[in-house]
């Protein structure tokens, strides 16, 4: 196993700048997820460490090794693809094996490693069957097993699950984390998703225009977002953003309010002064109901409710006409038209420079 | 838009059926009159092309033709010039020009974009316009054989082989096919270890049969078929090719029932060909739109 150095790693396709240097650490035995919306450089930046491509500035260390010019295949790492990329003219065992074909290892080696990868992922009895006879998901753990008997020091895994349906989704992430325990091996996950980043990493790197926005543990990046852009991306539903004034500062706060909420100090370390026009954050989880419509700081009336079975989620317009969405337990009941009150711990809140 | 309906499908069917059975039955036309012909005395056969009488089994019927069409010319070494001048051109083309593909399609070197337009202009330009240069070359070329370094290559198998091994349409076939196949999969054997030539023959070689089908029939095609530069290089019957040996029944009086029954023989091999190779070559043709 090996940890992954990336030091302001730049990639460029011509004129356009993809990656805008990248300054990233990942420890031995870390599984770090790469998350970000379409086009943010996340796949770019895996495909760099894989060797598919060229990397335009920078530096780039596995183990101890800069790779920047090694090819793909010594670089020690092992790749699952969004589409599965199994060989359809193969077995399963020819395409799990290939690896070590390519390697030239024996027969009895390839036959004890393959049987070992067949009975981590529970898929012995495919072993004789071709690509075409798989489902998706069977699919998929046959490009994790071609990954894994080649004992490679890194795995990269570009959005794997994307192309799964929702319960297979949730099940082959499970069988990933384990297989990370398992294993214990440095993994780097892509993915849109951020559920999967919450759930798998131990560190998550959010990308936006090939530039790092933040990366920390999955409850560091949901408490305490670097910026607007994190805070909106991590968390579902999305964090609320409300346009606030500055009243003034008390200790450690900033006082803020608009139309819609009274004045509330909130923990910043911003530098604002008075008049500042900021975006206050509040997570959908931490807004409480109040049928007091005086009783809780913001108010509105509910637009629309959705019941998701273990919490409900209450669209609200607000009195500057601004909107909300609060998530609230699975008994609230809000009808439409409703006028209601609602509260927040101001310590759970976040003040943000509108972007 | 009609609409179909239980009753109305099935007479549609019957009518696509009987307009394509007639279209098949008009293809078959020249192969019949051929077939039929060969069994023909020269005499009837003549008479018998003013009515359908050209297409049926009918008068007087027998193998003289094929017997006389034996005496006349050296059919047995003619096929197998011609077999092996074609099997070895239309491998080494699938070879050559898989891996010339293969080239600008998966390896990144400069200039390849404006090779490949060279080499698809070549298409372009008619073999008539190039056959007396290339003669000139051929009958100068060195070769390297058992009794040292001769000069001139005319009259030998590989004046008909070497000039044909790769062309612009094979190598443009191939590049189409591989510029669709999945990059992932390419990616993935990178990343497994493969090396460009284990990627072309374990990955990339598996995958193309229907192009390769493709590709063969139609250099099977061109080769069996060529006459004017078999004509110009080889002069001796020893490396003599099928089409050329036409000329031994175009003498001052012109056998028609022999020539048939010589056609009918030469087009066996061709038959057998593309009978074998028919379900991918169709295949390829369908899912690249190219034409045969």
């Amino acid at each position: 196993m090996a940890n992954v150095v990336l030091k302001d790693l730049r990639k460029s396709y011509g004129n356009v700048d993809v990656i805008k240097g990248v300054d990233l650490t990942i420890n031995d035995g870390e599984f770090c997820v790469f998350v970000g919306p379409s086009g943010c450089g996340k796949s770019t930046l895996l495909r760099m460490i894989a060797g598919l491509e060229d990397i335009t500035g920078g530096s780039l260390a596995i183990g101890d090794k800069v790779v920047n010019e090694v090819q793909p295949k010594d670089r020690g790492v092992a790749m699952v693809f969004q589409s599965y990329a199994i060989f359809p003219h193969m077995t399963v065992r020819e395409n799990v094996e290939f690896g070590l074909t390519i390697a030239k290892a024996t027969k009895a080696e390839k036959e004890a490693k393959v049987a070992e990868a067949a009975r981590i992922l529970q898929m012995e009895h495919l072993l004789d069957r071709r690509p075409s006879q798989l489902s998706g998901g069977q699919r998929q753990r046959v490009a994790i097993g071609r990954a894994i008997v080649r004992k490679p020091e890194v795995f990269l895994f570009d959005e794997p699950l994307s192309n799964l349906d929702a319960s297979l989704r949730m099940d082959m992430r499970m069988e990933i984390g384990k297989l990370h325990k398992d294993l214990r091996a440095t993994m780097i996950y892509v993915t849109h998703d951020q559920v999967e980043a919450m759930t798998l990493a131990d560190k998550i790197v959010v990308l936006r225009d090939g530039i790092v926005q933040q990366i920390g543990a999955p409850m560091d990046l949901y408490h305490h977002p670097a910026n607007l852009f994190v805070a909106g991306f991590i968390g579902s539903p999305s964090m609320n953003f409300l346009d606030v004034e500055v009243k003034g500062r008390d200790g450690d706060a900033l006082v803020v309010s608009n139309g819609a909420l009274d004045p509330v100090g909130v923990p910043s370390t911003l530098e604002a002064t008075t008049g500042t026009r900021l975006k206050l954050g509040i997570r959908p989880q931490y807004l409480r109901p109040s049928t007091d419509t005086q009783a809780g700081k913001l108010h509105g009336t509910v637009t629309l409710t959705e019941r998701l079975g273990s919490e409900t989620v209450v669209n609200l317009r607000l009195t500057d006409d601004s909107a909300l969405i609060a998530a609230l337990g699975e008994d609230a009941i809000f009808d439409r038209g409703r006028n209601v009150s609602l509260s927040f711990d101001p310590t759970r809140a976040h003040l943000f420079f509108a972007e | 838009m009609a609409i179909v309906t239980p009753e109305n499908r099935g007479l549609r069917l019957v009518v696509r059926y009987t307009v394509l059975t007639i279209i098949a039955v008009i293809f078959c036309f020249p192969l019949v009159f051929m077939i039929m012909s060969s069994f023909k005395p020269s005499q009837q056969l003549l008479t018998d092309t003013g009515s359908l009488r050209a297409f049926l089994p009918v008068g007087d019927l027998s193998f003289d033709n094929y017997i006389e069409a034996f005496a006349r010319a050296p059919i047995g070494l003619f096929v197998f010039n011609s077999m092996f001048v074609t099997g070895t051109t239309v491998i080494l083309t699938l070879l050559i020009c898989s891996m010339t593909a293969f080239s600008f399609v998966y390896l990144k070197w400069r200039g390849r974009g404006l090779v490949l337009s060279i080499i698809l202009a070549t298409l372009i330009v008619p073999f008539e316009t190039i056959v007396i240069p290339l003669l000139l070359l051929a009958s100068k070329l060195p070769w390297l054989g058992l009794h040292g370094i001769e000069w001139g290559w005319l009259n030998s198998y590989r004046v008909q082989i070497i000039p044909f091994v790769a062309d612009g349409l094979t190598i443009f076939l191939f590049v189409q096919y591989f510029k669709d196949l999945p990059g992932e999969l390419i990616e993935a054997a990178r990343v497994e270890g493969a090396s460009w030539p284990q990627i072309y023959r374990r990955i990339v070689m598996p995958l193309s049969g229907p192009v390769m089908a493709t590709a063969a029939i139609l250099k099977f095609l061109a080769m069996y078929n060529s006459y004017l530069w078999p004509l110009m290089v080889v002069q001796k019957e020893q490396y003599r090719p099928v089409m050329v040996g036409l000329q031994y029944f175009f003498q001052l009086n012109i056998a028609w029932g022999e020539i048939m029954a010589y056609l009918s023989l030469i087009t066996v091999p061709v038959l057998a060909f593309y009978l074998l190779l028919q379900r991918a070559f169709i295949a390829s043709i369908a899912s690249t739109g190219v034409k045969g």
